[in-house]
This record gives structure tokens, C-alpha cells and sequence, in this order.
């Protein structure tokens, strides 16, 4: 594994490769490298199952974190790979060719964080929102008190508590939810 | 009635053209989301040359609840509530993934005994999602009597979670550090006898609904997955085991108990929805002895939780970890993005009915006679919910 990490670091410039647990590891590359990485991980070195894509929202650094989790069955080694991508131009390479899930894990990614993927097929078509029109509902600034109130209205008898400091309240009443 | 669904192996992902309406030649219908032939509130958007699909969409969103939304405003303890409704026949994998991915991060470990009843919950929820899976196949083919028998089945195990948890469906047993509670007395009794039961119903199960000349046509040769399509599709579990593939998480990366066990990777070769079901019915098979010898290897004493700060305020160190485990599907797992606060910043949960359900499914319906859709669906074992989470 450590012989493919030397390489990934040269061929790819990959960075900040950290083991999560064993047998897994994350690394980092750039939006550029990103398409390149992961079809040379497929064909070359056996990681051919796609575990999932996903998405972390890091608003206060103004990034989207992509990761592409990556299994080799033969090894038994998972790879993580982290792209960050610029969250008010939020768009990234394709990888529908390479698994014929990945379009869908993109277009729900298109639904709930705004990405972008040129060139994914249906990605214009909704995923589990229909009609839906405000922010995509993933970002951390989408607030989903603040659209429910605008869009659902209050009902007479309804109360609505902010869970935490609603179970805090529970748990102490005497100071007044302070713990 | 077409026995085949006659696609080729090729490898071609992308979505095909549309059909053309207009035309006249083609009926476009809905199978779902209400609809007693389906898995759970999904519909399929079938388009249909004569009685034969030329054209299949997947439609989720029926039953999205923002689980992963909702479990970056909530701290680390309140979540359980949350997890384990992604998967309704089997939350427990949910709660031991959370968990799981917890304590990875916080390095954390339960005690051995915790360990031991984790499995033994976990084998238990197999073996009634399992037994529901036997019925849906059956109903789906119109053998509605084996669906009775089976859901009878999944009841008494039921009545063994309520006894081991206090609930029925949604457990909640697993917590960080271990579980909720040990073993009532006279439990082992119990489950061992309903473990005996449910051999001979699996038995009669065999011979009424696997050597049923009925089902037997219309399930072999329907839905074959080819090992082609294995890894490019994604394809885990019973639906890549009867394709031939060896793979199964509890062998080949052993968590909990598992590699204290004896037991066998079973697999297939025709890769067809009969192939799939005989599979399934040995794997439930092989759940009751699992649960034999769990009961049998579990230490009776000991502590059940690891020492645990307070939960309710309860940081988690920053970190990110992707934990999985073997469900009656396939992969299940968990990702895990934390930030140092008291709650998650990012949960993505792989569920392996995301891709069994849409690309899968939209290229195996193709070909497939409309009578056979709802036997193919059931087939494949998908769940919505962890779809759409």
C-alpha cells in the first residue's frame, strides 16, 4: 500500500494521506487530478467497487469536500479520495463512464448541494424533491426551520421545539436548561 | 410468459434514448408507489412495448424524511432515534453503524460481551428480514400462504427483540461503548427453541415454495445478473453471491464476533431470481445456526457498556471514518465526518439498495415481461428509505 501511496504522491501530487481506521485511508488531490485519480485506481489497481460519493459542506472554508470511496476486493484496502471543490462555483468532472451508479450518486448531489457534473446524465431530473424551489436543502446554510415557517404557515396548537435546548430544559429544569 | 430477460452483458451506462410516445406503440405505466407488488413506497416508470418493457425508471422520494439533514442539528445520543428508521426491516444495522462509526473516531471500545450480543442482535434482525424477504418473494409470485407463514415467523422473533430491548421495530439497543442491556433471564431457552421451529419452517418453506414447479418457472432465468456486472454496478451481497462472487463482509473483514465463528460464504452461479432465493433461504439457514452458536459462545456475565462520559454532552473528537457491515443486502455502511462539537457534521449512509434499485434494476427490467417486474423488485431486496435517507 505504501509503494502505491509513494506513487499516487508523485503521478498525482496527492496530499494529506491520512489511515482513518485499517485498511482505510484518505488522501487528498486537486479538482484537476481528481477524474485522473480515480480511473487509474479502477483500472490499474484493482479498486473497481465504488462504495459511495459524498459530500461535506465546510461553509467557513467556502468548499464543498467530494469523497470518493473506493474498495479493493483483492486487498481488502478502501481509499477515500477528498476533493475539494469551490462552493459558489460548484461543479466537477464526471465519473458516469466508470460505474453505472455514479450518475445517480451525482444527480442527488446536483439536488442537494448544487454541484455541477457536465455532461452526467439526467441530472437536470429530480431525485427525492419535486418542485422543489428553494436552496438545495443539504448546504449548512439552508435553514429548515426557517422554510418549513415560510412555507408550511403555523397551525393553531402547533408548537415547534429546537431539540437540544428543548431535551436541556427537560434535563434541568431548576437552571433553566443550563447544564 | 417470458422466461428471460435477454440483455447482453455489454457495458454501457448511459440512460437510453426515449421512446417515442406519439408513436402509438408504446404504453408508458406506473408499477408503484402504492402497489402490493413492490418494496416499500417506489415506483417504477415502466414504458412497455405489447406486455414486454423496453424502458425502466427508478422513482424515489416517497419517504425521504432529511434523515442526514436532520442528524447535523441533533447531538451524537438523539440521533439513535433517527438512525434507525433508515431502514425499516432492519434498523439494527443502522444503530450498530452509528455506533460503530462513534467509537472509531472517539477510540472507544465495548467490552467482549457487548460484542457478543451485538452480533446475536444483529443475526437476529437477519433472520427477520429474511423471513419477510421469503414471504415477499412468495406473495410476489402469488404464493401468499409461505407470506403468512414467514411474517407468523418474523413476529415471534419480534417478541424476542421486545424481550431483549424493550421494543419491537425501532430497538435503539446500541449504544456508544456497548449495548443497552444484557440478556432477560430464560432468553436463551427461548430463542433456541424458536431457532428450532424455525428449521422445520424452513424446511416446509423449501418444499412448498422452492420445489413449486410455478415458481420455479417464473424465477429461474428472470433477472440474471451477469458477473460482468458485478463491480461495475456496484453489486453486493446475495445479489453478487448468487452471480458467483465469494464476498461477504463477515469473512472478509471480520467485525464483532464473526471471526469466532464457523461459518461459511455461500454463493451461487446462475445469477437468476432463483438463484438469489435459493441463496437467501440457505443464508437464513445459516443465521440460525449463527444465533445457536452466538448463545452458545456469549459470556453470561461481564460489563455490557464500556465507561462512557456523559452522553448527553458528549464531544466527539474531529474526524472522519467510513465503518460497514454485512446486512441481509449487502454493504451497509456508514460515513462519518465529525468536528470536535457535541454534534455530527456529516453522516452519509450507503445503503446497497441505491444501486441495486435504480441502475441495476433500470437495466435488468428490460426485456422482462410486465407480470414478472413485481418477482424481479422483490428479488433484488431493496429498501427505499435507505435510498432516499
Amino acid at each position: 500500500m505504501s509503494e502505491l501511496l509513494d506513487r499516487l504522491v508523485r503521478d498525482f501530487a496527492v496530499t494529506d494521506i491520512t489511515e482513518r481506521r485499517p485498511a482505510i485511508t484518505t488522501l487528498q488531490v486537486s479538482k484537476a487530478n481528481g477524474e485522473r485519480l480515480i480511473r487509474e485506481l479502477r483500472d490499474r489497481e484493482g479498486f473497481t467497487h465504488l462504495n459511495f460519493i459524498a459530500c461535506t459542506d465546510w461553509i467557513e472554508d467556502g468548499i464543498f469536500r467530494l469523497v470518493y470511496m473506493l474498495h479493493n476486493y483483492a486487498t481488502g484496502q478502501t481509499i477515500g479520495v477528498h476533493i475539494d471543490i469551490d462552493r459558489d462555483n460548484a461543479e466537477m468532472t464526471s465519473i458516469h463512464t466508470l460505474w453505472a451508479q455514479a450518475w445517480t450518486y451525482q444527480r442527488e448531489l446536483r439536488e442537494m448541494y448544487g454541484i455541477n457534473f457536465p455532461g452526467s446524465p439526467r441530472l437536470e431530473e429530480n431525485f427525492c424533491l419535486e418542485g422543489w424551489d428553494a436552496m438545495p436543502p443539504m448546504r449548512r446554510d439552508f435553514d429548515t426551520a426557517k422554510y418549513s415557517a415560510e412555507r408550511f404557515g403555523h397551525r393553531e396548537g402547533r408548537v415547534t421545539l429546537e431539540p437540544r435546548d428543548h431535551m436541556k430544559v427537560q434535563l434541568y429544569p431548576n437552571r433553566g436548561g443550563d447544564k | 410468459m417470458a422466461l428471460t430477460t435477454g440483455h447482453s452483458a455489454s457495458l454501457d451506462f448511459a440512460p437510453p434514448e426515449p421512446v417515442d410516445l406519439s408513436s402509438g406503440k408504446y404504453v408508458k405505466l406506473w408499477q408503484g408507489p402504492q402497489h402490493p407488488g413492490i418494496t416499500g413506497n417506489m415506483s417504477l416508470e415502466l414504458t412497455l412495448d405489447g406486455d414486454t418493457i423496453i424502458e425502466c425508471k427508478t422513482h424515489v422520494g416517497y419517504l425521504h424524511r432529511g434523515f442526514e439533514k436532520l442528524m447535523e442539528q441533533r447531538s451524537f445520543i438523539q440521533n439513535f432515534t433517527v438512525v434507525c428508521r433508515i431502514a425499516v426491516p432492519e434498523p439494527a444495522f443502522n444503530e450498530y453503524l452509528y455506533a460503530a462509526a462513534i467509537e472509531a473516531i472517539s477510540g472507544v471500545e465495548s467490552p467482549a460481551r457487548a460484542q457478543w450480543l451485538r452480533a446475536l442482535n444483529l443475526e437476529m434482525m437477519r433472520l427477520a428480514s429474511f423471513l419477510m424477504w421469503i414471504g415477499g418473494q412468495g406473495g410476489a409470485f402469488g404464493q401468499y400462504t409461505v407470506a403468512n407463514w414467514t411474517l407468523t415467523y418474523r413476529d415471534y422473533v419480534l417478541d424476542l427483540f421486545e424481550e431483549m430491548t424493550g421494543a419491537r421495530i425501532y430497538h435503539m439497543y446500541m449504544v456508544p461503548g456497548g449495548v443497552r442491556a444484557g440478556l432477560p433471564a430464560g432468553f436463551e431457552q427461548r430463542i433456541l427453541e424458536l431457532m428450532d421451529n424455525t428449521d422445520k419452517l424452513l424446511d416446509q418453506i423449501e418444499r412448498v415454495m422452492y420445489n413449486n414447479v410455478v415458481f420455479k418457472a417464473r424465477a429461474k432465468g428472470l433477472g440474471i445478473i451477469h458477473p460482468e456486472l458485478v463491480d461495475p454496478y456496484g453489486v453486493v451481497g446475495p445479489n453478487a453471491r448468487a452471480s458467483g462472487f465469494r464476498r461477504d463482509l463477515r469473512k472478509d473483514a471480520p467485525y464483532l464476533v464473526y471471526d469466532q465463528l464457523d461459518f461459511d460464504v455461500i454463493s451461487g452461479t446462475a445469477g437468476d431470481a432463483y438463484e438469489r432465493a435459493w441463496l437467501r433461504l440457505q443464508e437464513t439457514r445459516q443465521s440460525v445456526k449463527l444465533i445457536r452458536q452466538i448463545i452458545a459462545g456469549a459470556p453470561s456475565d461481564g460489563p455490557f457498556q464500556a465507561d462512557m462520559p456523559n452522553l448527553l454532552h458528549w464531544k466527539v473528537p474531529a474526524g472522519e471514518t467510513y465503518v460497514k457491515a454485512e446486512c441481509t443486502r449487502g454493504e451497509y455502511g456508514y460515513y462519518m465526518v465529525t468536528d470536535g462539537t457535541e454534534i455530527v457534521r456529516r453522516v452519509h449512509v450507503r445503503g446497497p439498495s441505491y444501486t441495486h434499485a435504480i441502475a441495476l434494476m433500470e437495466r435488468l427490467a428490460v426485456g422482462t415481461n410486465i407480470a414478472d417486474i413485481a418477482g424481479l423488485m422483490v428479488s433484488l431486496h431493496t429498501y427505499p428509505p435507505e435510498i432516499e435517507r
